[in-house]
């Protein structure tokens, strides 16, 4: 933004109080519309069962835990004398589950892909911004023979359907042995990841001046101890941001999750819809875990909020 | 030193290395070696996990490969998969699907998007608060948005159907927004939308802050009416960065998988059977590697032709 522009902040190009109070209004009905599916799930978790079902959809309800207690249990229906000679309950979630009939009979499979979900996500993460600092710093400082086709087959890697990459992937995998494997998954996601890695990053050191590095060499500096105590420290910020992005992608990865996992290495976002009760989905568990699985991801979006543009565009937007 | 002053100067630059080339330690590697083994891991990985795998996928798109009678010897088909593809009217007929999903998704997010953007831009108090609510969206997984999507359709205990019917008087149980031929279509560009509608508001946003106050002040003087600061400036001004979400969604949306296979599999009949669904279920659940392989080097042309545009829309864009 020029000078010019600047200087004259209070000109005709501010809106009217009445065009703003207009605008805001309609984007607060949007907000508000488009929040709605999403509290409406928050609360669903909240439900019992009957709650959840009920014709009409309710609105007010009385909170339960259930919902929770089921998702991390897998219980059993008994007969009321057989709860009846057990030993009386000393947890609230043994109480909980008792009044409908039921005994727990042991922990659910949440924790376990929980555990998967994040492995992977951290794993890939780790592995994809690695390379990929080591790439788009020597993409952003050295002349690189054909950089720009180089970047482009980077990209482009990116731009395939999930499904159609993963009949291959799928077959390699058989041969190795990597199928429904955290090594498996983990390097698939890097690769998809370092693309995303390298565009962004290099677009931060881009914008590193590069006399902060040029004066560290005339210092006697080596090009690797420039790179980790001149240009590293200031690409911090650029760095979290672009994990935090590769994090997201691994934790919401669906296609190649469900088409080369079935159990051992199996993420949540597979496993979410196949959470089931008696006779068809638990929606309450269902509901708690989808809030539990969103919780970071809002989280996330807040402290992107001023990279979030440039993320979603793999830095072609930067503002 | 000149050299500093402008460094981006290419001639500057090779004079500057040359200087620091000397000062640097004897024993440290050379700028070329160590831009080659910072890139060599990238590409060495992207080598094994794509371009290994598609290779082997030309070779197998030849063949009658089928995993689920892997006991059959293998046959050379030449080109046949791809006759048999390109002559099958269903697949067309996917295609028109998916075509019609993309068109219909990606204008609607278009003018929602630009909408909510002009508005924002006003600079209302508490937009920013508001603009992160509209985003959060876009941020979920598609699968578990399609999923709970499922819940908010249900035609007895979904809360959509029973606000459809308190807005408009249908009986809520009279209509099935995932189980009707006529529905279905609408039903998953609606779910398109609500997700993606933020990330074309997103990227005008950014087109709309782009453009320098002075230009509306020029046209105040010159006493053009709103409207035609809208149509000669805003719209003019903000279009490479419309393009840009246009092309990057339009290309999502013709591989989508995760949302729809959860929303509707595909449902009912094939009416929401978008291409990537049909492929899934040609190579993972017909297990027909060869066919399948066939149609995805199909569908990775198309979307790499595609790649091509969006890339140089994308340098175009860079250049403003």
């Amino acid at each position: 933004m020029t000078p010019v522009a600047k200087s004259t902040a209070h000109s005709v190009v501010e809106a009217s109080p009445r065009v703003k109070a207009f605008a805001g209004a309609f984007v607060i009905l949007y907000a508000v519309i488009a929040i709605l599916p999403l509290l409406w799930i928050v609360a669903t978790a909240f439900k019992s069962q009957s709650d959840a079902i009920a014709y009409p959809p309710k609105v007010i309800f009385r909170p339960t835990l259930e919902g929770y207690v089921n998702l991390f249990t897998v219980r059993t229906r008994q007969t009321s004398e057989f709860i009846a000679s057990l030993p009386p309950a000393t947890t609230w979630y043994d109480k909980l589950v008792r009044k409908h009939d039921m005994v727990i009979a042991g922990p659910s499979k949440v924790v376990p892909r929980f555990i998967n979900s994040l492995v992977i996500g951290f794993g890939s993460t780790f592995l994809a911004v690695l390379l990929g600092t080591l790439a788009a710093y020597a993409f952003s400082r050295f002349r690189i023979p054909l950089a720009d086709d180089l970047l482009f087959f980077i990209l482009s890697t990116r731009m395939m359907p999930p499904v159609a990459v993963a009949i291959p992937i799928y077959l390699m995998y058989r041969q190795l042995d990597l199928t429904d494997t955290w090594t498996g998954m983990i390097v698939l996601y890097t690769a998809v990841n370092v693309s995303l890695a390298v565009w962004l990053l290099k677009g931060f050191i881009d914008e590193i001046p590069r006399e902060y590095e040029e004066a560290a060499l005339v210092d006697g500096y080596t090009r690797l101890q420039a790179l980790r105590k001149v240009v590293l420290p200031q690409a911090v910020t650029g760095i979290a941001a672009t994990a935090i992005f590769c994090l997201i992608f691994s934790w919401n990865e669906y296609a190649f999750a469900v088409l080369l996992t079935s159990g051992d290495a199996q993420t949540m976002p597979p496993f979410i819809p196949f959470i089931i009760g008696e006779g068809g989905q638990d929606w309450p568990a269902v509901a708690a875990a989808t809030t539990l699985f969103v919780i970071p991801i809002v989280l996330f979006t807040i402290v992107l909020r001023r990279h979030l543009l440039r993320g979603i565009t793999f830095g072609a937007v930067r503002k | 030193m000149t050299a500093i002053i402008h460094p981006d100067a290419p001639v500057d630059r090779i004079g500057a290395q040359a200087s620091f080339r000397a000062a640097k330690h004897v024993r440290s590697l050379s700028d070329r070696g160590i831009a080659w083994l910072f890139i060599a891991p990238t590409i060495v990985l992207l080598l094994a996990i794509n371009i290994f795998p598609l290779i082997w996928m030309i070779r197998l798109s030849f063949t009658s490969l089928n995993l689920s009678m892997s006991y059959l010897p293998l046959r050379f088909l030449g080109l046949d998969n791809y006759r048999d593809i390109l002559t099958d009217e269903d697949l067309w007929a996917r295609l028109q699907t998916t075509a019609r999903f993309v068109i219909c998704s990606v204008t609607l997010q278009v003018v929602i998007g630009f909408g909510l953007a002009l508005l924002i831009n006003r600079q209302f108090r508490t937009h920013s608060f508001w603009t992160t609510i509209i985003l959060l969206p876009m941020m979920l997984s598609p699968a578990v948005v399609g999923n709970f999507w499922t819940l908010l359709f249900q035609p007895q205990i979904g809360p959509f159907n029973y606000l459809v019917g308190l807005l408009t008087g249908v009986a809520p149980s009279s209509f099935s927004m995932t189980g009707e031929v006529a529905l279905a279509p609408w039903t998953i560009v609606l779910v398109d939308t609500w997700m993606w509608a933020p990330y074309v508001m997103l990227i005008c946003l950014a087109g709309l802050r782009s453009i320098p106050d002075y230009i509306y002040e020029a046209a105040e003087v010159d006493r053009a009416s709103s409207w035609r600061q809208f149509w000669s400036i805003t719209l003019p001004m903000a279009t490479p960065f419309l393009m840009l979400a246009v092309l990057f969604r339009a290309i999502e949306n013709f591989k989508m998988f995760d949302m729809v296979n959860l929303l509707t599999s595909g449902g009912p009949g094939s009416t929401t059977e978008l291409v990537s669904i049909t492929l899934k279920r040609a190579a993972f659940e017909k297990w027909r590697t060869g066919y399948s392989s066939a149609l995805a080097i199909i569908l990775f042309v198309t979307v790499f032709g595609a790649a091509n545009i969006y890339v140089k829309a994308l340098n175009r864009v860079k250049q403003r």
